[in-house]
């Protein structure tokens, strides 16, 4: 095991641990920019996906795992985002560098207004008035068709980066490279708000209510600001998406959308950003990973299974239910202990990350 | 002018008046205890100083400011920080990032320069961290500093959550029985960064507690409550002699019960 020696509280506060830690991410940095050259452009795709997704969950994670509010409408500002840029786009005229951010912008700025009235409530209660704005949300854009080609949806156009066309065809290198663009910056935001006051607040407001009030915190006022950050990020995801599916109606935004997210984070592990990038692999990866399992089993065992609807949503499912069984850190709470594992090798021992239990809150206020 | 002042405060839950009409002042450096048996309505009276209620009577001042025009989240601005009687740290974050929660009221950042991290962040990031390693200093919580609390043990927390109190910087600590649940060294701790808290940080204390010893030990004042009722206010000595307050705490003799 490493033993890192603190000598300043800078230590804690910048981005990476130690040079190791700096070496890995470094590592793994250059992998990612160098995908286009290493992997076929069918996989590109699907790694794009999977960031899409990621940028999407690291929204939503702001707000589930790090603020501890659920929301079951989270597609609606993926939808937000998205017809919000190709809007700006095509109707007012703007260029995408301007139109993108906005669009990530005008997502946030709704969520933080939408969240203001809702912020008093708490667990399912919240969970259904979000669910009750995301279906609100797909209404409203089929009945603005003259905006919004209403059930007929809306075609993007090709991205446009300073005169630099991007097609998602015809130049999916690119497009995976501002993807990835996007992600780095998502994740260096989020890593900021972790090491800042806000963060703080954020843990404070899922931890304890009552005493985050008691240490100066607007619980109110901090949980709108949450959904803020998280619905500008999942607007971000949305208007990525929108140029990634290139012709997209409400019904890409439904609910199960909603539900596919949080399930996503959940199985990813709540509260880490690593979360949210595993829980993207899963969700991105497994319609593919079940189309290769088909043609294997039908290619080699001479079982047919085309004909068995719904098996993507029932694995999804099935995968969820263990997870909640006996990981309920999800595939991060397994890589960690993997992690910890070699460091301490052989010196791991079971229980290791059993939690002692809570005590009991019998005058706990809400 | 007293530091804090409680006017014919009455509070009610429902049909239940868990403060009937209490006044008391706590003067600035003193240690004042609130005693009384479970119920009494101790603990109402510091969730009424902390807004999380509104009393159905009376007035509550705090540094000539009138604290029932505060929301609960102002509190703790205006000075006054706590502990609460069944911990309520944050689980799922480390002692330290508990503590620098405590710095909360001294944040001079928006949200802007946060997601961006600015320099201007940075610097107030390495101030909060001072001022907690102060309070870390203090309790000897070095060895905890980046543990979860999820996993540290009931006397350990019981001091994080008093780090967190004093990471505010308050004038007024209130003190939800500190020492219930501590072994008797712990106990002693506690008795002593009391006096400490008081003499070498000059803050002014409000204690609830249990173990008449440690409020015997460290308290300047000691109002004693049943019912919701003020039954005595003195000294610990004359608290402890009261008859009303050994009635109170031993039950009345039977003759009286049955008079009454
Ligand atoms: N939020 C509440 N709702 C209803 N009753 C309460 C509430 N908080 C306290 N009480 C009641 O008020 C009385 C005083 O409680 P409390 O102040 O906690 O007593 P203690 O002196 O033991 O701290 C008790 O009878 C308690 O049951
Ligand atoms: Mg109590």
């Amino acid at each position: 095991m490493r033993v890192q020696f603190k000598t300043s509280y800078d230590t804690d506060i910048r981005l990476f641990k130690d040079r190791y830690q700096l070496a890995w991410y470094a590592v793994l940095g250059a992998t990612l920019i160098a995908l286009p050259w290493l992997i076929d452009v069918f996989m590109l795709g699907e790694i794009t996906n999977v960031l899409i997704f990621a940028i999407a969950g690291m929204g939503l994670m702001i707000l589930v795992g790090q603020t501890g509010q659920a929301s079951l409408g989270h597609a609606a500002f993926l939808a937000v985002g998205c017809y919000a840029n190709v809007i700006l786009q095509q109707r007012a005229g703007l260029p995408f560098v301007v139109a993108f951010p906005l669009a990530g912008l005008i997502s946030g700025v709704l969520g933080a207004l939408i969240a203001l009235p809702m912020v008093r409530l708490h667990g399912i209660y919240l969970a259904i008035a979000t669910l009750a704005m995301s279906v609100i949300t797909e209404d409203i854009i089929i009945i603005a068709e003259p905006l919004t080609g209403g059930v007929g949806g809306l075609f993007a156009p090709d991205i446009s980066l300073f005169g630099y066309v991007i097609n998602r065809y015809g130049d999916p290198a690119a497009f995976y490279w501002f993807t990835l663009a996007v992600t780095l910056f998502c994740v260096w935001i989020y890593r900021n708000l972790l090491r800042s006051p806000l963060g703080r607040a954020f843990a404070a407001v899922r931890d304890s209510e009552v005493s985050a009030q008691a240490m100066g915190v607007n619980v109110p006022k901090t949980k709108a600001i949450a959904f803020g950050v998280s619905t500008f990020i999942t607007g971000l995801s949305g208007a990525i998406l929108g140029h990634y599916i290139g012709v997209f109606t409400p019904e890409a935004f439904n609910v199960l959308v909603s539900i596919q997210l949080l399930l996503m984070i959940v199985v990813g592990g709540l509260g880490t950003i690593h979360g949210a990038f595993f829980g993207a692999l899963v969700i991105a990866l497994l319609p593919t990973g079940i189309g290769m399992a088909r043609d294997w089993l039908a290619a080699n065992v001479g079982l047919t299974t085309t004909a068995i609807p719904g098996l993507e949503t029932a694995t999804f499912g099935v995968i969820l239910i263990a997870f909640m069984l006996f990981e309920p850190m999800g595939l991060y709470g397994i890589w960690a202990k993997m992690r910890t594992y070699f460091e301490l090798f052989p010196f791991y021992r079971q229980g290791m990350f059993v939690r002692q239990k809570s005590y009991l809150k019998t005058e706990r206020m809400r | 002018m007293s530091l804090l002042s409680v006017r014919n405060v009455t509070m009610k839950f429902g049909g239940l008046v868990a403060v009937n009409d209490v006044s008391f002042d706590v003067e600035k450096g003193e240690v004042f205890a609130l005693v009384g048996p479970n119920g009494a309505g101790k603990s109402t009276v510091f969730n009424l100083i902390s807004r999380f209620y509104d009393p159905f009577e009376g007035e509550i001042v705090f540094d000539g400011e009138n604290l029932l025009d505060h929301a609960p989240s102002d509190i703790a601005q205006l000075g006054i920080a706590r502990t609460f009687q069944n911990i309520e740290l944050f689980e799922n974050a480390t002692v330290l990032q508990n503590m620098l929660v405590g710095r909360h009221t001294h944040r001079t950042s928006n949200l802007l320069s946060e997601l961006f991290f600015l320099p201007s962040v940075r610097r107030a990031e390495i101030a909060h961290r001072r001022a907690v390693e102060d309070a870390i200093d203090f309790l000897n919580l070095h060895a905890y500093r980046d543990q979860l609390i999820a996993g540290l043990p009931y006397g350990v927390r019981k001091v994080v959550e008093m780090g967190r109190a004093m990471a505010i910087g308050p004038k007024l600590l209130l003190l939800d029985e500190p020492a219930s649940g501590l072994s008797m060294e712990e106990t002693q701790d506690v008795a002593f960064w009391v006096e400490d808290i008081k003499k070498i940080r000059g803050i002014t204390v409000l204690m609830v507690e249990h173990d008449m010893h440690l409020v015997a030990s460290v308290s300047d004042r000691v109002m004693a409550l049943a019912d919701g009722k003020r039954l005595a206010l003195g000294t610990p000595q004359e608290v402890q002699n009261d008859p009303e307050v050994i009635k109170a705490y031993i039950g009345a003799p039977d003759d009286e019960q049955e008079a009454a």
